[in-house]
């Protein structure tokens, strides 16, 4: 099993913050992995930190055995991993297609090219009917697709979703569990930033536990949960597994 | 479905986009000459709000000192038929070039600091200032006593883009139908999406692997080219040039208030604006002169800017689309478009 | 030699100090509501007519000129705030561009008609005056505009400082949001604020009527001189507006000495490109646009 992207070392400091301490992971081409936490963990400086929206303090990230760390966000698209925000930032003034265009054009110059790869995108995350719709008469939930169909339309090897399911009732956060699985089976790489245990546990083949900036568990979802010095942060910060 | 759809608005588009344009070759061919003037200024500004509303409306980019890249234009014509009788095709051509680099290296530098919004316009307008300085000190370009054109000869020389006011009018008039096919064409290619994705979000566009430096640095040199040939004609068109009026701060105004007052990002705002803003300004230069009351334009101009942001701030031309949708008059409501290209 | 320079260096510093006090203006309107007043400079022009009318019609020190026009602009600042303003705070800048953009205009052409585009000669007898300090000859209303100026900023800069609503205002100023949570009156705040930059702009423009003949299109200029100023000291700044102002003041001083008008103007301008080059926030710039 080959790993796609490894994460050595990692820490981030704002101003006297240490938010991420020393972490290292690795993910496997195919799987989805979960960066999971109580709030303020560090999960989405981590996130960002992958993504190329912020630069590391010390550590390396490498994908495909490449250092990547001090690439721009463009340019970590372009090499093939996508991400989605927590905030859902839709374009506002161009339509759900067209959202979903923009990221094709990292690849193709081709306008019909970027339709057909648009629809697709919206296909596979189950919007393909509201194309048309303006971004603003779309539903919280399909926002957040939306925000998928707009990483997928990039071509990723690897997914990055930041707290997709937040803020969703249970029947609409498994509707996106189903897409995620589907996604995966297609041989996509995922790492998914949630708070929700539950939902890691149905979807994630792999977990990474953070606690204050740093990494305190890692592994399949069953043992990471019978972990106790991951109940104790958990339950530590009021949260219910 | 949808594709049959999308070709049946196109070929209204064009139609009403043509018809358009014959009105307006009619209105050069039978007008008296002082509709022939007016409509000539107003196509150029058309021309020149366009190049404009490629850079704020699509691209997201807010300059208030358009009138560097227009003087930058004007005096490429004007230093290089002037002293050296060199075509003006020539001054045209350099003047996009210089206007175009320019352009380039002020995005260049203020967005190596990442300094965008209102310090990059701040920057643009210091910049048109110290040009405007400068060239009124500058002998060579004629300083503040201005540069003249000799006068025409009277006839046509296609070669040396000389001509009546009637050739001018229609020389401004191929400009603007350029300028609109042109923010059509782009609008719809690649560059379009990627600019409005921009405009929108600059950093979601970025983490969707657009190349947000790299692509203001392109919207903002080809709104520069544009408005530096707008220039180069309205130097043509004028005769003479004085650094206050084709660098100052009006002009800056002036470039704006078409897209602004017709709509912005849209394809024909600048017509309509255009249309609307500038026979007005002139009536009320005119209403001024006559009543001795020289700020009337100013007030006039003033008044019409804020209500169009306060009460129409889409502008009048989707303010004319939502009308006619919903009275139910297709034909000339698909001639909007640019903002929405999938509709 | 030295005298020379020093008399140019004093009168830039004192012509500063005015600069500063409209810089001023300015950045306390930007700073708490995050809007550039394009109409600034015509906010200036208006103080210089009141300089002018109050002292030709009641012969009133240039000092009493100036609180007059501190109260009036105050009044106009605040109203046009909360009528037009206010409208547009939330919107993008380049609507509140386009806004201010329409006022300037109509203030502009309001001048225009109310006092015709012919430049008006100086009503005061000041201008004739000097005082001598040692090598120092300095002309007397520059003094005393310099002197109000310098005492206006320091007082300002108290009162924002220590009094209850000058606090409430760098609260909203520092964040939004969390001023209306709270519970900051910040449609008040807001109006208060604007009413303050107009009055510095008014009382600036009101002393330097001695110096400058009372003209409509002086406006533009003003506008552009508070834009270089609040650029290089850094916009939203408080102590980087009066640096700015004292920058520029010596700077074109300094520049009307050794090159021509023309480059006397042009200087500012090269100044702020050459600082947005090398620091583009300014010198106390604040992070956040």
């Amino acid at each position: 099993m080959t790993t796609l992207l490894e994460v050595e070392n990692l820490s981030r400091s704002f101003g006297g913050l240490v938010a991420v301490k020393d972490v290292s992971f690795s993910l496997r081409a195919g799987r989805i992995t979960a960066l999971i936490g109580p709030n303020g963990a560090g999960k989405t400086t981590c996130f960002n930190l992958v993504a190329g929206a912020l630069k590391p303090t010390s550590g390396r990230v490498l994908f495909e055995g490449r250092q990547i760390d001090n690439s721009p966000p463009e340019t970590v698209c372009r090499m093939g991993i996508a991400r989605t925000f927590q905030i859902v930032r839709p374009m506002r003034e161009m339509s759900v297609l067209e959202n979903a265009m923009i990221g094709a054009f990292s690849w193709t110059r081709n306008v019909s090219e970027a339709r057909s790869k648009a629809y697709e995108s919206l296909e596979s995350v189950g919007l393909a009917a509201k194309a048309h719709a303006r971004t603003d008469q779309l539903t919280l939930p399909d926002r957040k697709m939306l925000e998928t169909a707009k990483a997928l339309s990039t071509r990723p090897k690897l997914l990055l979703l930041d707290e997709v399911m937040a803020g969703l009732r249970p029947t609409e956060a498994a509707g996106i569990v189903g897409v995620l699985q589907k996604l995966a089976e297609g041989g996509l790489t995922i790492l998914l930033v949630e708070h929700v245990m539950r939902i890691v546990m149905e979807v994630a083949s792999r977990v990474v536990v953070l606690h204050h900036g740093a990494k305190i568990a890692e592994g399949p979802p069953g043992e990471v949960v019978a972990d106790p010095k991951v109940l104790e942060s958990y339950l530590g910060a009021g949260f219910h597994v | 479905m949808q594709k049959k759809f999308d070709r049946g608005v196109e070929r209204t588009r064009w139609l009403a986009g043509i018809t358009v344009f014959a009105v307006l070759g009619l209105v050069g061919l039978l007008a008296n000459p002082y509709v022939i003037s007016l409509m000539t200024i107003v196509l150029l500004f058309t021309f020149l709000g366009q190049s404009w509303n490629l850079m704020l409306g699509i691209g997201g980019q807010l300059s208030i000192g358009h009138a560097l890249f227009v003087g930058l234009g004007a005096y490429s014509v004007g230093v290089l038929y002037v002293r050296y009788g060199i075509s003006p095709w020539v001054g045209l051509l350099t003047g996009m070039i210089l206007a175009g680099s320019v352009g380039a290296s002020i995005a260049w530098l203020s967005f190596r600091f990442e300094v965008r919004g209102i310090y990059f316009a701040l920057l643009t307008i210091a910049a048109a200032e110290f040009a405007r300085i400068m060239f009124s000190g500058w002998e060579f370009v004629g300083a503040m006593q201005g540069l003249f054109f000799p006068a025409p000869s009277g006839g046509i020389e296609i070669s040396m883009l000389r001509g009546d006011a009637r050739f001018y009018y229609f020389v401004a008039l191929a400009l603007a139908a350029l300028g609109i096919i042109g923010t059509e064409f782009i609008s719809r290619s690649y560059l379009g999406y990627v600019w409005r994705a921009m405009r929108d979000d600059e950093s979601a566009a970025r983490a969707l692997g657009v190349r947000t430096f790299q692509h203001k640095i392109l919207v903002i040199s080809l709104s520069a080219a544009m408005a530096a040939a707008g220039g180069g004609v309205l130097a043509l068109v004028q005769g003479s040039i004085f650094p206050d009026s084709i660098m100052g701060m009006g002009l800056s105004v002036d470039v704006l208030i078409g897209p602004v007052v017709g709509g912005l990002g849209t394809t024909f705002g600048p017509l309509v604006g255009s249309l609307a803003a500038i026979p007005l300004n002139h009536l009320m230069s005119a209403l001024g002169d006559s009543l001795r009351i020289p700020g009337l334009n100013n007030i006039t101009y003033g008044v019409v800017l804020i209500s169009v942001v306060w009460f129409l701030p889409d502008g009048i031309w989707p303010a004319i689309v939502r009308l006619c949708k919903a009275i139910q008059a297709p034909p000339t409501a698909w001639l909007w478009h640019s903002r929405k290209v999938e509709e | 030699m030295l005298s020379l320079w020093l008399n140019v260096l004093a009168s830039g510093i004192l012509l500063g100090l005015v600069y500063g006090l409209v810089a001023l203006g300015l950045t306390i309107i930007f700073g708490v509501m995050r809007v550039v007043n394009f109409a600034h400079g015509e906010m200036v022009v208006f103080g210089v007519y009141i300089g002018y009318w109050t002292v030709r019609l009641w012969n009133v020190p240039i000092i009493v000129a100036a609180a007059i026009a501190a109260v009036v602009m105050f009044a106009f600042g605040y109203l046009l705030e909360a009528l037009i303003v206010k409208r547009f705070v939330n919107r993008p800048h380049h609507y509140q561009f386009i806004v201010f953009i329409g006022l300037s205009l109509l203030f502009s052409g309001t001048l225009l008609v109310a006092f015709g585009p012919d430049p008006r000669p100086t009503a005061s007898q000041l201008s004739f005056q000097t005082v001598s300090l040692g090598l120092v000859t300095l002309d007397l209303a520059r003094v005393q505009a310099a002197a109000t100026a310098g005492l206006l900023i320091a007082l300002l800069g108290a009162y924002l400082k220590f009094s209850p609503f000058g606090r409430s205002l760098r609260a909203a100023a520092d964040n939004r949001l969390g001023g209306l949570i709270v519970g900051l009156n910040i449609p008040r705040i807001y109006a208060v604020t604007f009413g303050i930059g107009a009055a510095c702009a008014g009382v600036a423009g009101a002393l330097i009527s001695p110096l400058f003949d009372a003209q409509p299109y002086l406006a533009v200029d003003f506008t552009l001189l508070a834009f270089v100023t609040v650029i290089v000291g850094g916009l939203g700044s408080f102590g980087g507006a009066l640096l700015g102002g004292l920058v520029i003041g010596v700077a074109e001083a300094i520049a009307a000495l050794m090159f021509t008008p023309s480059m006397k103007t042009a200087l500012p301008y090269a100044l702020l490109i050459i600082i947005l080059v090398f620091r583009p926030r300014g010198f106390f710039g604040a992070k956040e646009i």
